[in-house]
């Protein structure tokens, strides 16, 4: 069987002195949509950071396409197909929504035309010309989201995408999960929020100190429950 | 009353006028200094050295090589220009991590040793360098004085360099990277951008607007080693009170400073060398931030 479209193995991460990730092992296969769950400053978080090359130093391996990641810079990882959707979103105040949207270089060709993204997000098309940080919290979600489809992305990894949203938001962005994972994009994606997960993932892994602990396909959830409660302290 | 005090700015426009080449000078090099600042987060204190070297480079254009104002003004920012994707890569880019300070005081050395040798080099009394043919002809009447067509040339150059940065920084794609990287580098890059290599042309970018505005100076002023010091610290109270980082701030700070001095020369001209830091002192006690800057 082929490889898987990402392979982290045995990744660890420093911030600066901090060791925020003690060896992480997670697959990721074309098309897939996988969650790390976990409780805050499980390493959830980190882990997107450290794929995307964004922390001070990482060791392990990161092989995305073939291709081994881990001594490479951020922009290079962008290039070979990888998108990150911040927690922050990451929306700039000194850009209007159109330069927010367009500010991602196309990094090679399978990403949305700029039309399929306002057929998917119609907010964006109406505000085009507002600040980015003036969109409200949901429609700044979706910006930061929408930025990362025209890219050509093929694995996007979205960091809690409904945090702090309104229900019929969180209900929009996981209409919106499912939609590009039709087309084919694969996701990897943070949550807290496991009843979420559940509705839009394959796959989930649960983390804990750095280290991931557990793996539940999301056929086995309901089976799993008493665990995951547990994992998770809800 | 009125009318006395009308006559005394009649008599005054041409200081109003000549403050405005200040002023286009104030603007070119506070603008480079807003765009390396805005970027890189450094101060560039190497700027008025890199003004002087413009106008050296074009003064040895021409009695070194032949080449004349009209190529030197592209050549010679050119030049300094890549001497500033030198200065990046080896020395200014390993100090954004640390302190503002760091940075001030490397660009400070910086633009000492590149005085002295111009000074060693070139003694310090100054080189003639006279303007090109086209603009030399008579005096421009303006109905209330005579201005030398190259003054005026000087402005309309200034105005349409600082339109045309700010064009570039706030309506172009190249812009909108600029403008993201300045507020998330890590993000910017993370998205695909080379970063590190935006950094080093934006301050080779500012680099060059200084040697442009050299090469502006250098038929107005002689061409010599401390005409770069002497500017710079006024324009960095021109920056100052524009507010550090605002584009649009520094030009329109830096033509509304030249014309202030120059109304102060006409009616209190003791003053004429200080009202800018007078200035400064007010706007930094009223808004610390500048008076273009956001907090």
């Amino acid at each position: 069987m082929a490889e898987p479209l990402l392979k982290v193995e045995g990744l660890q991460a420093w911030y600066g002195e901090s060791h925020v990730l003690h060896g992480v092992d997670i697959e990721v296969r074309e098309g897939e949509v996988v969650t790390l769950l976990g409780r805050n400053g499980a390493g959830k978080t980190s882990t997107l950071r450290s794929i995307m090359g964004l922390v001070g130093r990482r060791s392990g391996s990161v092989r995305f396409d073939e291709q081994e990641l881990i001594g490479t810079r951020s922009d290079r990882i962008a290039r070979a197909g990888i998108a990150l959707c911040p927690e922050e979103r990451g929306i700039f105040a000194s850009l209007d929504v159109t330069e927010n949207l367009l500010l991602p270089p196309v990094v090679r060709p399978g990403g949305l035309s700029l039309d399929e993204i306002y057929t998917l997000f119609p907010n964006l098309k109406e505000r085009a010309r507002s600040p980015g940080t003036r969109l409200s919290g949901g429609e700044q979600q979706m910006l930061a989201i929408a930025r990362i489809l025209r890219t050509g992305a093929r694995l996007l990894m979205l960091d809690e995408p409904t945090e702090g949203l309104a229900p019929v938001i969180v209900q929009q962005i996981g209409r919106t999960i499912r939609e590009i994972k039709q087309r084919g994009f694969t996701i990897l994606l943070v949550e807290q929020n496991f009843r979420f997960a559940q509705t839009v993932a394959d796959r989930h892994y649960v983390m804990e100190h750095g280290r991931v602990v557990d793996a539940v396909a999301n056929a086995e959830m309901a089976g799993a429950m008493e665990r995951l409660h547990e994992y998770l302290g809800v | 009353m009125i009318e006395d005090l009308i006559f005394q700015l009649e008599l005054g426009l041409p200081q109003v006028v000549l403050g405005l080449v200040n002023g286009a000078f104030y603007a070119l090099l506070s603008l480079g200094l807003a765009v390396i600042f805005g970027m890189l987060n450094v101060i560039n204190f190497a700027h008025g050295a890199q003004f002087m070297v413009g106008a050296f480079v074009a003064w040895m254009l021409l009695n070194w090589v032949g080449i004349g104002y009209w190529p030197a003004l592209i050549l010679a920012p050119l030049i300094v220009g890549a001497f500033g994707v030198v200065l990046e890569r080896t020395m200014i880019s390993r100090l954004y991590k640390l302190d503002h300070l760091y940075g001030l005081l490397l660009t400070f050395g910086l633009a000492l040793i590149i005085e002295g040798l111009f000074r060693n080099g070139f003694g310090s009394s100054g080189l003639p360098y006279a303007p090109p043919e086209l603009l030399s002809g008579p005096p421009v009447d303006l109905g209330f004085m005579f201005l030398p067509k190259y003054r005026l040339w000087v402005v309309a150059a200034a105005v349409v360099m600082s339109l045309a940065t700010w064009i570039i920084i706030e309506k172009t794609r190249l812009g909108a990277y600029l403008r993201a990287a300045t507020e998330n580098a890590a993000l910017v890059q993370a998205f695909g951008v080379n970063v590190p290599r935006m950094m080093t042309l934006t301050y080779a970018a500012g680099v060059a607007l200084a040697a442009f505005a050299g090469v502006l100076a250098a038929p107005i002023y002689s061409v010599n080693p401390q005409m770069g010091s002497s500017l710079i610290i006024t324009v960095f109270a021109v920056v100052v009170i524009g507010g550090m980082g605002s584009i649009l701030g520094s030009v329109l700070t830096g033509f509304g400073l030249g014309l202030v001095e120059g109304l102060t020369k006409v009616f209190y001209p003791e003053a004429s060398s200080t009202v800018i830091f007078v200035i400064m002192a007010i706007v930094l006690l009223a808004r610390p931030a500048g008076l273009f800057g956001r907090a």
